[in-house]
């Protein structure tokens, strides 16, 4: 369902084919990393450390290399040599331990044998011995008064302090006076909010298959949010130049940010140069789970005031972020996130910490709903003690264009007055509260970004027309891609094949990641198609013996006057006798990534004898800017918010006190299931973004940004009860609703 | 670490039960399986493999259901689907029916057995409590020819039971419910499928129009084994349900909690819980078995 009005109507920009890649992935013929098997190929396994914390005495391959199949052993010794300093210095070190294992399922070794059991079992008999060091779990550990160093390769970042330490880094920004903000404030709220560690959850475990050849060079097929990144990230881990490392991107089974990282390629690389054969590594669901991509812990403080009539006056708040076993930028983006509200007086306190846990990795709006849990919540009180509608509270002091982020940044074009006008004007908030539930909205603000883009379109010699990118389809981007060429052209979509090349067939492309792919990549195809359609009508022109000033395109066809027009396919015909083949490329570092804003709503009942929260209804309106195809902007919109759901009510890393994950499988890790779920309604908001020529903005983050704070507001308006700690999950709220009916 | 290990194992499909104990005397390391929806799962975290799996499923006694002189005889390796999609049992044992739909998807439906539910020991297994409300009997097969023993006697730990080496359970024996009685289960997981019990709680009750004659209650996922709680059923007894019995019926649920805090639950949830699902099961008893009168 889409409210707003576009002011541009197109033929093919807005419509829902079904997607290239559709029919391949729904009977199983899409082959993802671990599908793929070479001739000649070795299974890899990898050891990883039973300790949160240990230093590596030694490491002793003797007897792991002596047992059957057994054709290489790789430890922290053959991996480049990096200066802390390299940027890439903590995923090289997070992919294979040197001095120090830093959480529990850090890899300190790996071992490629002819079968998957018998490197299982030389995996086993590799012999690490440890010095078992003091482990740091949690924020309040990592910043206690003399705590252990977690981690001693940390350097505070933004800090300058050169000397070890728990925190990753440290920021401090805002405008105005907060003082003068509380004291013109008629009410103040205060409340200290905590969140755990949760996965991303996405269904397919990391897996690669490395071949290294006689040349010294690598082919690498890998799963990845961005396999350019897989070159580099991977190149560097090795201290190879890029030239000797080509990357396949395989399809891609979900990342949601978890993805842009690497674990297992440069192991995998090093194992098939030293046994000369292909090597294939994929992660169980296990290591998954303790060693990738949890998003951090938080613990934030937030403190708000507001006029009676209903200006927020201030927002005052530290926020602690735990990065996991590595530095990070976790507890910056979560501040930078709070962009939403004009707050003349602002300051904020970001602070990451360093614990002997999983590094953590981006998450689908990395930081944003852990920030918006505090935020949306006060506001929430706030609307509840003026009496006042919550989505007026916030239309009142919603931003709009010209008014600054965190970062005092002014916001461009935006729609989130639009997006909580959708949600006004609903038929779920008009319709009455079921008995006995509780109603709760909250809001979410993804920036998104633009990076560096490549397309190439090739016009086959029968017209239709080849889409070249290099960005990982995780969202549909194919259809995107070939729904903006076909409008471009003026081709029908289904004569458009759009696919995504490796590192050698395709010009560089950032990760996808920032929800850019249809925003940044698209504009590079749209470029593309633009420089394509001056070939075609000089092509025309040549044809029919005319200046190329007489031609136009139009739908599709050369049109010269007084003459038939001239379609894509008469045109490619001839294209041998016109100068060849035609094709043509476009690059760019795309500005201009338009903000996305989300406004969610949920009707919830709660078992006040179980404490087990029940969706009734839920309906999510976010601005897309324009909708290239709205199927896969509307999937967009319900996946995050089912895992923004999942986050509040049940998602949870377990540690028990060594800093073991306890709940390492999805059995016990609980990401909801479909019957958890009631159907989530999509409203698309247009408000076009006006830095791309179709008006798109990213949709694929701020989805997952609302959910968190909309239940928690749901959950205290059915039980009054304020939950300001994550998971929401039966036994907590049971306990919150015992406790507060014994107060 | 788990990693899917796996050397050749050998696997054996008897057709008789006869057939099947000389398998498993024939090694000690065998392991019989029915659906083998716990066991594969195991396996591939890292628990050793058997040297021989005897596969149970093609041993007509293990997989048939039927209902003569007023006693149901359930084969122990019968799909639970089976039993949920069987009209005349779910009319009988409503609760019990409930409890084996409970177990996995759809899919793990077809494969799973009561056989395997309770052998495999969980204290979680949701039809184990339903089994014991109904007074489920278990004919044994073993080296020493047949047994018949209580289903509440099986399991003795988690993961124990108190079959001898080499024995396997061949079918459940249920006696027909007495007129103006029923069952109900109920079981407390955070999401609503694939899951496994944080409390489970199966009620059985005999009604003489508006009061109690009889009431059995037991719990799952609150102790080592499924426990029966005598003075929930106690206090039950000759009451109307009135909001005292009911009370006291939860309390003494929560009172015979053994449970621990692990990641599926804490103790004090547990408890909680485990009085109001037996609270809330005793009525829906108490509904179906006034139908039945």
């Amino acid at each position: 369902m889409t409210v707003t009005e576009n002011p541009r109507t197109y033929k093919y920009v807005g419509t829902r084919p079904v997607r290239h890649d559709g029919l391949d992935k729904v009977t199983g013929k899409a082959r993802f990393a671990a599908d793929l098997d070479m001739t000649g190929q070795l299974r890899a396994a990898l050891v990883r450390s039973p300790h949160a914390h240990a230093r590596i005495v030694s490491i002793d391959t003797s007897k792991a290399e002596a047992m059957p199949g057994v054709k290489a052993v790789v430890t922290g010794a053959d991996f480049a040599d990096l200066d802390p300093t390299h940027p890439e210095f903590d995923m090289a070190v997070n992919l294979m331990a040197r001095d120090e294992a830093l959480y529990n399922g850090h890899v300190v070794a790996a071992v490629a044998a002819v079968t998957a059991a018998q490197a299982a079992a030389a995996a086993a008999a590799v012999e690490v011995d440890y010095e078992p060091l003091p482990a740091v779990l949690t924020i309040d550990e990592a910043i206690a008064e003399g705590a252990p160093i977690a981690n001693p390769t940390n350097r505070t970042l933004f800090s300058g302090d050169t000397e070890p330490s728990n925190l990753a880094s440290v920021n401090e920004f805002g405008r105005g006076d907060v003082e003068a903000g509380f004291e013109a404030a008629d009410i103040i709220l205060e409340r200290e909010f905590r969140t755990v560690a949760v996965h991303q959850g996405y269904i397919e475990p990391h897996a690669c298959v490395a071949d290294c050849g006689q040349d010294g060079k690598a082919t690498i097929w890998a799963s990845s949010q961005g396999h350019f990144a897989v070159r580099s990230k991977t190149a560097a881990a090795l201290g190879w130049s890029t030239d000797r490392i080509k990357v396949i991107p395989a399809e891609i089974g979900g990342g949601f940010g978890g993805k842009t990282t690497i674990y297992l390629e440069p192991v995998a690389v090093l194992l098939s140069q030293k046994a000369a054969r292909p090597v294939k590594l994929v992660m169980s669901r296990e290591e998954v789970l303790r060693a990738t991509g949890p998003a951090p812990a938080t613990k934030i403080t937030a403190k708000m005031g507001a006029t009676n009539d209903g200006e927020i006056t201030t927002l005052q708040s530290t926020m602690y972020f735990d990065n996991g076993s590595t530095k990070g930028f976790s507890a910056l983006t979560g501040a930078m996130s709070v962009a939403s509200y004009k707050l003349p007086n602002l300051e904020l306190h970001a602070i990451g910490t360093v614990t002997n846990t999983a590094r953590s990795a981006a998450y689908r709006a990395p930081s944003a709903p852990q920030a918006a849990f505090a935020v949306e919540t006060l506001i929430d009180e706030l609307a509840q003690q003026l009496g006042v509608d919550p989505i007026d509270l916030r239309l009142q002091n919603a931003v709009v264009e010209g008014d600054v982020t965190a970062m005092s940044m002014p916001h461009p074009k935006i729609g989130f007055v639009e997006t909580l006008e959708a949600i006004k004007n609903s038929d779920h908030y008009n319709s009455p509260v079921p008995q006995g539930a509780g109603r709760g909205v909250a809001t979410g603000f993804w920036f998104n970004i633009g990076e560096q883009s490549s397309a190439t379109v090739n016009l086959n010699e029968d017209g239709t027309a080849t889409v070249v990118t290099g960005s990982p389809d995780i969202g549909g981007s194919r259809a995107s891609m070939a729904l903006m060429a076909a409008e471009e052209l003026g081709l029908a979509v289904d004569r458009i094949t759009p696919i995504v090349a490796d590192t050698e067939s395709v010009g560089f492309t950032d990760i996808t990641e920032g929800s850019r792919a249809t925003f940044a990549t698209g504009m590079a195809v749209v470029n593309a198609c633009r420089e394509l359609i001056e070939q075609l009508k000089q092509r025309a022109a040549t044809i029919k013996s005319v200046d190329v000033e007489q031609v136009e395109w139009v739908d599709g066809a050369a049109v010269i006057e007084g003459q038939d027009p001239l379609t894509i396919p008469e045109i490619t015909a001839m294209a041998k006798n016109t100068g060849g083949p035609l094709t043509a490329t476009a690059s760019l570092n795309a500005a201009g990534a338009g903000p996305s804003f989300a406004v969610h709503v949920a009707d919830v009942a709660v078992d006040e004898e179980t404490g087990e929260t029940t969706i009734l209804r839920y309906t999510a309106a976010q601005d897309a800017g324009t909708a290239i195809h709205p199927s896969y902007v509307e999937g967009q919109i319900q996946g995050g918010s089912v895992q923004g759901i999942g986050w509040a009510l049940n998602e949870e890393y377990i540690y028990d006190s060594d800093g073991v994950m306890e709940n390492a499988s999805f059995l016990d890790y609980r990401m909801p299931v479909a019957s958890d779920l009631p159907m989530i309604d999509a409203i698309i908001v247009e408000v076009p973004n006006p830095s791309h020529p179709y008006g798109v903005r990213g949709v694929g983050e701020t989805g997952i940004v609302p959910p968190i704070p909309t239940l928690a507001n749901a959950i205290a308006a059915a039980t009054g009860v304020r939950m300001t700690a994550l998971p929401m999950s039966p036994p907590r709220l049971l306990a919150a609703i015992t406790e507060s009916a014994g107060s | 670490m788990a990693q899917y290990v796996t050397d050749f194992m050998r696997y054996a499909a008897p057709t008789t039960t006869d057939e099947a104990v000389e398998l498993l005397q024939s090694d000690p390391d065998a392991r019989v399986f029915a659906g083998a929806t716990d066991l594969i799962p195991q396996i591939r975290a890292g628990r050793p493999e058997p040297s021989l799996l005897v596969d149970l499923k093609r041993i007509e006694r293990l997989v048939a259901v039927s209902h003569n002189n007023g006693t149901w005889t359930v084969g122990a390796a019968t799909p639970t689907s089976a039993l949920t999609a069987n009209p005349e049992f779910s009319a009988a044992f409503p609760g019990l029916s409930e409890a084996s739909g409970l177990i996995g998807s759809d899919q793990i439906q077809n494969r799973s057995s009561w056989g395997g539910n309770l052998c495999n020991a969980s204290p979680a297994a949701d039809s184990v409590p339903a089994l014991v409300v109904n007074d489920a009997r278990a004919v044994i097969a073993g080296a020493s020819g047949e047994r018949t023993a209580d289903v509440a006697d099986i399991v003795t730990g988690p993961g124990e039971t108190s079959l001898n080496d080499g024995e396997f359970i061949i079918e459940f024996l249920l006696d027909d419910p007495p007129a103006g009685s029923s069952d109900a289960y109920l079981r407390l997981i955070p999401r609503t499928e694939m899951d496994i019990a944080v409390v489970g709680a199966a009620v059985q009750l005999s009604m003489d129009g508006d009061s109690v004659a009889s009431a059995k209650v037991a719990l799952g996922a609150v102790a080592p084994t499924v426990v029966r709680v005598p003075d929930a059923e106690a206090a039950l007894v000759g009451s109307t349900l009135d909001d005292d019995a009911l009370a006291a019926a939860a309390a003494a649920a929560s009172a015979a909690c053994n449970p621990i805090d692990d990641k599926r639950g804490t103790i004090q949830y547990r408890r909680q819980v485990a009085g109001v699902l037996t609270k809330r099961a005793v009525q829906i008893a108490a509904q179906r078995a006034k139908g039945a009168n």
